[in-house]
């Protein structure tokens, strides 16, 4: 089986480092996974986006006609992404800046995050896409929470290590948030 | 290296003193160049001071693509040609990959500054160490004399048959002087092969910029202001004339910079890869 | 809440443990640029163009510290020429760039070809014509095997089709441009440039030989020449007649592809790179609604896999050629099946990439298409049968359903690399 995932959202808000820690803690787990940006100016104008692929077996196509769960950090990502969910799927949407609008879909599993909130409850407000990537994981188990703290660790103990901490927290909130639901 | 004056050109009492010997480097061919035409005696200053250099050995030569497109015929030297122009880059490519060589590059002026200002000007830029020689006779010469970016305000030429109407032709370019201004350039002068007084301040020139890149100094480039005859539509000595007129004239000669080896920008000389036999 | 969904993914905790080499992720620039690396390159020049520009950088940190030669070149017709300078001394040279800088590259690679310089370039493919967009493309396939530059003349071209491949090959790529004396071309598409996979950190050196063509200086032999020009046309026939020798030798000995679920395949998918891949999620989901579809992946463009395909067009239904382009490689294709079966095209433009439901609708078009014509055929044929005693048929090509049969590769296999031309 596969299952693929898009994390879209603003630059900045950690997307492409989201969608590696993911990607990282598949190959931890023994999976196959492919991991491809938005690239060149698409990513200077403001939304930036990464789609992960993972699967137990060598990953055909890059490109999918459905996601199995998509991630939506800002309004113009749940435009883009949200009819593209397949039914069944999972779409999470920032609910710190979502504010009112929904996907409008009732065949998908729309869970709704105060990320921001929720970030900062985890030790830093900023790491929102992390929040995103512990309910993603919590809620579809494509890998082991053990893989991503692993990852998390690595990626961050090589570029930010001040911020392990902050970043472990902030992925149990999320964790706890994709396992039990939060009302936004 | 050292200066080794080949001893039969040393005089010697009651000795027959030998004032004229042809380079080894220099093969023994006739050119293919017109009557007249100055490149034989670039050639031949060329190979003079690289014989008294010690460099034929280990110098790797880039050849332009132009009149002098056939150098390789007559200087025995490795040589590599390069596609029009780019015989900065090509020489660039050696330079970085083979330190211990004496890069060489000969172009003329439709090569260096027409088709090839990129690359001659990024060359300068970088401080490539590199000796570039550069042929300027105002024309295309193989193509059949059209205008070149430095023919003369005036001049007629196949492709300004009515003269060079800086109005809608513009100007001749000082391409050397514009080389000048580069910190990367250690070494940049005009000479002329015009008469023989001339022809000797050239070889002295040639010999600068070659030792320039011997000392580990940046880019170095000589002008050799040259006549065509034949794509000036005059004899050899007219040519000679309108050269030592209005071609100096437009293009002055001498040492536009020399800014010495210490101060020069050494090219980035990473490990050479292993020699190949 | 709805149901969490079934993963049906089981990770695999023996696999931490297991002995298998570990596994890194690298993006495919990056990945490339490191196998060239330890492939031995002596020095890389270059020119910043997206989607290649990590590989640019990658080397421009790299080389310097392994005291190897990298310039930022002032243009790509610098880049190339530089290359041409460093390889004619018999160093290992990269290239590399995208779409629109390698047609500034046509020249020097001319040149390379006609002088029989080694090198390797790289052409991370985005979309034109013209300054085009950053996306994703296949439509420098014609660029690419047709010449590229000006004169007769044909380069190796290498196309991966995952980052892990991308780096085997670039091995391959500098052993097939000293061996044979070529400038050799990868080309891979800008999602293999971006994307990143896990690969393994597996690497190969070729062996280094000495060169009896290479500029050092002409100290204690006779001084070499490396050029193109010869303007007698008597001899620069002959050098191109060598040329051809050696475009032929290329052929017979390089040729390289993969085949995948031919065994019955009734229906071949011929793509490669990014749309083979594509394709084979395409086959996966045509399988599972009774369309035998398999995949004819070409590895080396040129030499293009003629003959093989051939082999596969006898006994196939039909092919469905997939690209990122508008139809360039289904020329070859079409060459080569010399119309044993109908050749399908389908393909995406502009930064765009075929999805598999959309090459699965192709497929189910063209498989009722040629159904319905074999259905026909069948039709006829029963009824001359029925109409004569004798019963010959003068339209039995077109309706062989030959037993399904394995793709041989009876050259090629000596000189294949590890996972070239073999079912997977």
């Amino acid at each position: 089986m596969e299952r693929s995932v898009v994390f879209s959202g603003f630059g900045g808000q950690g997307l492409l480092f989201t969608g590696q820690v993911l990607a990282r803690a598949a190959i931890k787990d023994g999976l196959e996974v492919f991991w491809i940006p938005s690239y060149g100016p698409e990513m200077r104008g403001g939304t930036a986006s990464c789609t992960v692929i993972v699967a137990d077996h060598p990953i055909g196509s890059p490109v999918v006609d459905q996601f199995d769960a998509a991630v939506a950090m800002n309004l113009p990502s749940l435009r883009k992404y949200g009819p593209s969910v397949a039914p069944g799927g999972l779409l999470i949407v920032n609910a710190s800046l979502v504010t009112s609008q929904t996907s409008a879909r009732a065949d998908i599993d729309e869970l709704r995050l105060p990320c921001t909130d929720l970030a900062a409850k985890g030790g830093d407000d900023k790491l929102v896409s992390v929040v995103a990537l512990g309910a993603l994981v919590a809620r579809l188990g494509w890998v082991t929470p053990d893989s991503v703290q692993a990852a998390l660790r690595e990626i961050s103990a090589r570029k930010r290590p001040e911020i392990i901490e902050a970043d472990l927290g902030v992925f149990a909130a999320g964790m706890e948030a994709g396992r039990i639901g939060v009302a936004a | 290296m050292t200066l080794n004056p080949s001893p039969e050109l040393t005089a010697r009492p009651g000795v027959p003193r030998l004032i004229y010997r042809k380079p080894d480097v220099l093969l023994d061919r006739s050119t293919h160049y017109c009557p007249g035409c100055g490149h034989g005696i670039v050639h031949r200053l060329l190979a003079e001071v690289m014989t008294e250099l010690d460099l034929p050995a280990h110098t790797i030569a880039v050849a332009p693509v132009g009149c002098a497109v056939f150098a390789y015929d007559y200087l025995n030297v490795d040589f590599v040609e390069a596609p029009h122009g780019r015989a900065p880059a090509v020489a660039t490519g050696i330079r970085r990959v083979r330190p211990e060589a004496f890069v060489l590059t000969y172009q003329g002026d439709g090569d260096l500054a027409a088709i090839g200002t990129a690359e001659i000007v990024h060359a300068a830029a970088r401080g490539e160490r590199i000796t570039a020689i550069f042929v300027n006779n105002g024309i295309y010469g193989m193509t059949g004399g059209q205008m070149a970016p430095t023919t003369l305000l005036g001049q007629k030429t196949t492709s300004s048959p009515s003269g060079r109407d800086a109005a809608l032709m513009g100007y001749p370019i000082r391409i050397t002087e514009m080389l000048a201004q580069l910190p990367g350039v250690t070494y940049a002068a005009r000479g002329s092969i015009a008469d023989a007084s001339l022809i000797g301040k050239l070889k002295a020139m040639i010999k600068r910029a070659c030792l320039v890149q011997m000392e580990g100094g940046g880019f170095a480039l000589v002008e050799a202001l040259s006549n065509c005859p034949v794509g000036w539509g005059m004899t050899p000595q007219e040519s000679l004339d309108h050269l030592k007129g209005p071609v100096i004239e437009a293009y002055p000669l001498g040492v536009i910079v020399d800014r010495g080896v210490a101060a020069a920008v050494a090219a980035a000389a990473p490990a050479a890869v292993e020699s190949e036999a | 809440m709805t149901e969490p969904l079934e993963t049906g993914i089981r990770p695999r905790s023996s696999d931490k443990d297991s002995g298998r080499r570990s596994r890194v992720l690298m993006k495919g620039n990056e990945a490339i640029a490191e196998a060239a690396i330890q492939a031995g390159c002596d020095a890389y020049f270059g020119y910043p163009i997206t989607p290649q520009a990590e590989l640019l950088e990658w080397m421009a940190r790299r080389m310097p510290e392994l005291g190897r030669a990298f310039v930022q070149a002032e243009s790509e017709l610098g880049a190339i020429n530089m290359a041409l300078g460093a390889a004619a001394t018999g160093a290992r040279v990269l290239v590399s760039s995208s779409s629109p800088g390698i047609s500034l590259m046509a020249e020097g690679m001319s040149y390379m070809a006609g002088s029989g310089t080694p090198m390797v370039l790289v052409n991370v493919m985005r979309a034109g014509p013209g300054l085009g967009g950053i996306g994703p493309s296949q439509s420098d396939y014609f660029q690419a095997t047709k010449g590229h530059g000006h004169g007769d003349y044909r380069v190796p071209v290498l196309a991966p089709a995952s980052i892990g491949e991308a780096m085997e090959l670039m091995a391959t790529a500098f052993e097939l441009a000293e061996r044979y004396r070529t400038p050799v071309m990868v080309v891979v598409d800008g999602i293999l440039g971006q994307a990143m996979e896990p690969v393994e950190l597996r690497f190969r050196n070729p062996e280094r030989h000495a060169f009896d063509w290479a500029l050092t200086g002409a100290a204690g032999r006779p001084a070499r020449i490396i050029k193109s020009i010869d303007l007698v046309p008597e001899i620069l026939e002959k050098r191109n007649i060598a040329l051809q020798r050696k475009y032929a030798e290329i052929s017979r000995q390089e040729t390289r592809w993969a085949t995948e679920l031919m065994d019955d395949a009734e229906y071949v998918l011929v793509a490669y790179g990014t749309a083979a891949r594509v394709a084979r999620s395409a086959i996966e989901k045509a399988r599972a609604r009774g369309i035998k579809a398999g995949l004819f992946r070409p590895i080396t463009l040129w030499p293009f896999p003629s003959r093989e395909l051939a082999r596969v067009a006898r006994h196939a239904h039909a092919i469905l050629t997939v690209e990122l382009s508008s139809g360039q490689m289904v020329e070859d294709v079409r060459l080569a099946v010399e119309g044993r079966c109908p050749v399908g095209f389908h393909g995406r433009m502009g930064g765009l990439v075929p999805t598999p439901d959309e090459v699965v609708g192709a497929l189910k078009a063209l498989h009722g298409k040629v159904e319905r014509t074999r259905e026909r055929e069948r039709k006829q044929q029963q009824k001359r049968h029925a109409g004569r005693a004798e019963g010959q048929s003068a339209h039995g090509r077109a309706a062989v359903t030959g037993p399904p049969e394995r793709t041989h590769r009876a050259e090629a296999d000596a000189h294949a690399s590890v996972r070239d031309g073999g079912e997977r």
